[in-house]
């Protein structure tokens, strides 16, 4: 069973919708005892990092998480803010972050290289897998996934990006570390591309 | 590389699908829902959907079918009409939609952007400015609406866009009234214009009829949103209604010298 965490941001929906056409159990979590049996976690997110962090922190869901991450080594896919709340901190905030992956949020517009582009960075854009990232499995030339964010993560060691996409700059749009994964794009809004993703998930 | 967005923009009257000219003569082209599904299928770059009631009847927003929407959307889904409060802003990203299109509320109050993109994120606040031209014997200039046309204020244009684009809106949707419905092509003078100005995204909407209608806007523009609607709903001189969009390969043709 795939739990999505409904802590009041992001498409909760959207997710179920997809899982559901692909013929995969999907469960929303709106609490703890929810996740009590979670094989599989989707931590989805549009927003600003601290208000994320904030509706999660309330959620009550923060420990479990934890233990079925950390401990339990249970995979976790964190979507848009739902990946950037793997930093340990971000630009856009000043709270703390979940700190699973080591690597902090950067803005665009401090970036020299974006800062005079149109931002957000929103749109249809490329993006290049790394061969061997098992989210990307199966996926050929011509990868395209929906981008709506004005923050990129940036890792402290590159073993963790995944995938890059261009703007600017190549940054990683895609992360991992053992069993936590993040993308900054929409796969749940990818059509064709953002479900053969999340498939690859549920394989996991 | 980053490309252009083709984004049909849907208008809802009285719960239904309508598509208007000049802002006038509603005229029915099917079921919200039903429309979703076949964009759906088409896998269209995103979708925009505007209550053309809410705000000009002053009603509470349908919270119903703005869920049944985003729970359907497969693209990143757009919604405006009558949104006035942070609170209602909120409620609209909860049930699942990626983006609020504000109009009215901005126009009268500019800083209602920054109160929500602050707690939404810029991202996902889109101000939506209806515009027609003014030309009077020595100039010719541009007058922003609200309610559907009926209400002019006398704001300059491009100041009002750089105030809010420091307010915080993450995308600018400029709607030409003159060129609604019409499928005579963008107001490419005006787009221009507007981008030139613009740090933020852009969306262009009024007058798309044909797909070089929209080549013709990259061409000018660069990267920025095309959005039509007349165009994905009807098909043929006699306007049979009948959702359409661009294949693949015809985009690919569109967005040539945007792909490396």
């Amino acid at each position: 069973m795939i739990h999505v965490v409904d802590y009041g941001l992001g498409n909760v929906q959207a997710f179920l919708n997809i899982y559901k056409r692909l013929g995969y159990n999907a469960t929303r979590a709106k609490n703890a005892d929810d996740l009590s049996n979670a094989k599989k976690i989707i931590l989805p997110g549009v927003g600003s990092f601290d208000h994320a962090i904030e509706l999660l922190n309330d959620s009550g869901m923060r420990e479990s998480l934890d233990s079925l991450v950390l401990k339990d080594k249970i995979p976790i896919l964190g979507v848009c803010v739902g990946m950037q709340m793997l930093a340990s901190s971000s630009d856009e905030g000043t709270l703390q972050g979940l700190g699973w992956v080591p690597g902090r949020v950067c803005s665009f517009r401090l970036n020299d290289k974006t800062r005079n582009l149109a931002l957000p960075h929103m749109g249809w854009n490329n993006v290049y897998p790394k061969s061997a990232d098992l989210l990307f499995k199966g996926f050929e030339k011509d990868v395209k996934f929906y981008f709506l964010h004005s923050y990129y993560y940036q890792c402290k060691q590159e073993i963790h990006e995944t995938s890059k996409a261009f703007y600017g700059f190549n940054f990683a749009c895609s992360i991992s570390k053992e069993n936590i994964y993040g993308v900054q794009f929409h796969p749940e809004k990818s059509h064709h591309f953002g479900a053969m993703l999340l498939k690859n998930f549920a394989e996991l | 590389m980053l490309l252009p967005r083709i984004t049909p923009c849907l208008l809802i009257h009285k719960g239904g699908l309508v598509k208007t000219i000049g802002f006038k003569m509603p005229k029915y082209v099917g079921d919200p829902i039903n429309a979703v599904k076949i964009f759906n299928e088409k896998e269209v770059d995103e979708l925009i959907v505007l209550d053309i009631d809410s705000s000009v009847n002053n009603s509470e927003l349908n919270y119903g079918l703005i869920s049944k929407l985003a729970a359907e959307c497969r693209m990143p889904l757009c919604y405006g009409g009558g949104i006035k409060t942070k609170e209602q802003a909120k409620k609209i990203i909860s049930l699942g939609v990626e983006k609020i299109a504000i109009s009215s509320a901005v126009v009268e109050k500019p800083s209602i952007v920054s109160l929500i993109s602050r707690e939404l994120g810029s991202q996902s606040v889109v101000v939506v400015l209806d515009v027609r031209k003014k030309t009077t014997l020595f100039s010719s200039s541009y007058e922003i609406f609200t309610h559907n046309a009926t209400k002019p204020h006398s704001i300059n244009l491009i100041n009002f866009i750089k105030k809010i684009e420091s307010y915080g809106a993450g995308e600018i949707l400029i709607n030409s009234i003159d060129n609604d419905g019409l499928m005579s092509g963008y107001d490419l003078i005006l787009a221009k214009k507007i981008k030139n100005e613009l740090n933020i995204p852009m969306t262009f909407l009024g007058g798309a009829g044909t797909l070089e209608d929209i080549k013709s806007l990259y061409d000018q523009c660069g990267i920025l949103g095309a959005a039509a609607g007349s165009m994905f709903v009807f098909k043929g001189k006699y306007k049979a209604v009948l959702i359409n969009y661009p294949s693949d390969e015809q985009k690919k043709e569109i967005f040539e010298s945007f792909i490396d």
